[in-house]
């Protein structure tokens, strides 16, 4: 597969997901959180998984590690994954198996995990604690580690090591986080609204962190945001999910300056941008869909400026429509440019 | 000049927490007039909600006084102070929490208008409900009459909050965090409608928000008051702030903000703190509390002496030693400057 960023190069797949279906029993019915999802990570670049609450992004971050909460049932779909050129679904490890794909080679930080420190532990032992149940435990050599990951996100390891959770800022133990995530060396990462709740100081500097671990440690990863600016910012790629489906992926330029899905568009219009003039703001009307009965044809028909009887009957496939751009939309060809209010 | 509607003198608001005084909100004075509108913005732990909530009446300052209408108001009488809160109307932030879930909407709306006396009668009462909800853009109303808070949407909700505060059809309006909770693509539309309730109803607007991009497009025509550490930094208009921030913090915020476009983003100019840490509100550094990080930092200065909130330019005040030389102020008392 090729990816632009200005000229082609040749990348391996890391994780393929194909024709993924996460649906959750509940009183009414099925809630099909995540619909017949496909994608692929290339090795090395950072993809944004971006859409509002209950888009089911989190459900599909949380499928890819097998986290699920018990009463989801994954109806269909295989999640590959990659390395040295051997192949396995994830979907089918054995549970000694999903314990080693788990942190070594794939870790995912949690939404809100900087407050799900065992509050009794210093940072010191959550390092160890999680090299150990990963079955390392030569302790100084995971303190020599330990050390210098937490130099790498911008910490003081004197000082960090020997703290509980509760005397560091939501900043810097959302840094440690990283540190910890990055502990097993794994080839992918996977983040939930990594700076969300956080000041914009603070986010800053997670930003930045993020930026230059990436650059050193080359890892994979998948970013899960309701905030477009942070895709904006850090991601190679942006995926907008709607109602359990990828409706765009793109490269990210792509995607903030010609997208070629109505929601991307209507997405990328709602945010004020704080530097550059006032420009008109334009809101999508109405609210997400039931995803336990998804309308009939595009689940976005409803709210879609652009929705013909076609969009109100048949289910658009995600169709190609530019350089490495997908966009799932009958009416792609007429969303050329910024719709007027 | 007539009398500004809200004006605060010189307050603070401490709390004490375990024997150690929290100084929540350190000297801060600004005035509103009638139908204007101004933003507290800063981060967590700035000062911005205590200070909300001390415009509403809901806290009691320390220090100094705040007024409505030229009247201190914890020394108005009975009378007098139940104007005042029917006129200062607060909406929360969370949406979720400030409506009782075991009351209808139509109970939530009516409550208030029948505990003023607003209406005659049960029918008026229904079509002063219903012309709120249309108000707020909620339609039709009658079908979210029998309805229960958990039934509606976080948008609609909020939208069901603005309503309760209009119908004591207040002066001011206070409005913590109005659209944070929600989504993007309800956002603008809750946005569009409090400017347009602005517009309309003339209500005069403290809008209270940590994203700056949200104060610049409900403000633009008003003013952005910045808080760090309890005080108030910087308070300019709208235009100026944005495209010509006077104080350090300002300047560093506005440069940190991670920008929905990515060409934008990744150009950006970012100033670089001398430390990424917020000190604590238990130990505030002395001088200038933002001195521990701020890149213009100047030793025997800002680490000694407080700058006070002064006009550089028309609609431009800042609170800087180091902006206010740039204007050939000094901020600095003739006697400790030797």
């Amino acid at each position: 597969m090729t990816i632009n960023d200005g000229l082609l190069v040749m990348t391996k797949t890391v994780l393929e997901v194909d024709n993924l279906s996460v649906e959750f029993p509940a009183r009414r019915g099925l809630v099909k959180a995540v619909r017949n999802v496909s994608f692929q990570l290339y090795e090395g670049e950072a993809l944004a998984l971006i859409g509002e609450s209950g888009s089911g992004k989190t459900t599909l971050g949380l499928s890819l590690v097998r986290l699920l909460p018990k009463t989801a049932r994954i109806r269909e779909g295989r999640i590959l994954y990659r390395k040295d050129g051997e192949e396995q679904d994830v979907l089918l490890l054995s549970r000694e198996g999903l314990r080693a794909f788990r942190w070594r080679e794939c870790a995912m930080v949690f939404q809100g995990a900087q407050n799900a420190f065992n509050p009794v532990l210093r940072i010191e032992d959550q390092f160890i604690d999680t090299a150990r149940a990963h079955g390392i435990r030569d302790k100084d050599k995971v303190r020599a580690e330990a050390r210098e990951l937490l130099r790498r996100v911008h910490l003081d390891p004197d000082r960090v090591l020997k703290s509980f959770p509760h005397e560091l800022s939501g900043g810097m133990r959302q840094r440690v986080l990283i540190a910890l995530g990055l502990l097993l060396k794994p080839q992918i990462v996977i983040l939930d609204e990594p700076t969300t709740a956080l000041d914009i100081l603070t986010q800053r500097s997670v930003i930045e962190v993020l930026r230059s671990v990436r650059d050193e440690f080359k890892f994979s990863l998948i970013f899960i945001s309701h905030d477009l600016s942070l895709a904006a910012e850090l991601a190679d790629r942006v995926a907008t999910v709607y109602a359990g489906k990828i409706v765009e992926i793109g490269n990210v330029f792509d995607i903030f300056e010609k997208p070629r899905h109505p929601y991307t568009q209507g997405l990328t219009q709602t945010v004020p941008t704080v530097t550059g003039e006032l420009r008109e703001l334009i809101s999508i009307p109405g609210s997400p869909p039931d995803l336990i009965e998804p309308p009939k044809g595009c689940a976005f028909n409803p709210r879609c400026p652009y929705a013909s009887e076609r969009c109100r009957q048949e289910q658009p496939p995600l169709e190609e429509v530019g350089d490495g751009q997908f966009a799932a939309c009958w009416n792609w060809r007429e969303i050329t440019e910024r719709k007027p209010l | 000049m007539s009398t500004p509607i809200i004006e605060l003198a010189g307050v603070s608001r401490t709390f004490e927490q375990r024997r150690k005084i929290v100084k929540a909100v350190d000297n801060v004075s600004f005035s509103v007039n009638e139908g204007d509108v101004i933003c507290l913005v800063g981060e967590s732990g700035c000062g911005k909600t205590t200070t909300g909530k001390m415009v509403s009446g809901l806290l009691r300052p320390s220090s100094g006084e705040v007024r409505y209408r030229g009247k201190d108001i914890w020394k108005m009488n009975k009378e007098e102070f139940r104007e005042y809160r029917l006129a200062v109307q607060l909406i929360h932030q969370d949406p979720y929490a400030s409506l009782n879930p075991a009351h209808t909407i139509y109970r939530i709306l009516s409550a208030p208008l029948i505990h003023h006396k607003l209406v005659q009668d049960e029918n008026h009462a229904r079509e002063r409900v219903r012309e709120l909800m249309r108000t707020v853009e909620i339609s039709p109303p009658d079908d979210f009459f029998d309805k229960y808070p958990h039934q509606l949407s976080g948008g609609q909700r909020q939208r069901i909050s603005v309503a309760r505060a209009l119908t004591v059809n207040p002066s001011v309006i206070v409005a913590d965090e109005a659209v944070s909770m929600v989504d993007v693509s309800i956002r603008i539309s809750l946005l569009a409608m409090l400017t347009k309730l602005m517009r309309d109803l003339g209500v005069t607007f403290i809008f209270i928000t940590h994203d700056l991009a949200v104060a610049k497009y409900f403000a633009w025509e008003g003013r952005i008051a910045v808080m760090y550490l309890g005080r108030m930094v910087e308070l300019s208009r709208t235009p100026e702030l944005i495209n010509n921030p006077q104080h350090p913090y300002t300047n560093a915020l506005l440069s940190a903000i991670p920008e929905a476009d990515p060409r934008l983003t990744r150009t950006k100019e970012r100033i670089q703190l001398r430390s990424p840490d917020v000190p604590s509100l238990l130990n505030l550094p002395p001088g200038c509390t933002f001195h521990t990080r701020c890149p213009l930092y100047e030793e025997g200065l800002c680490d000694v002496h407080v700058p006070q909130l002064q006009e550089l330019e028309p609609g431009v005040d800042v609170a800087c030693h180091v902006a206010a030389r740039r204007h050939g102020i000094s901020l600095v008392g003739e006697t400790s400057n030797r």
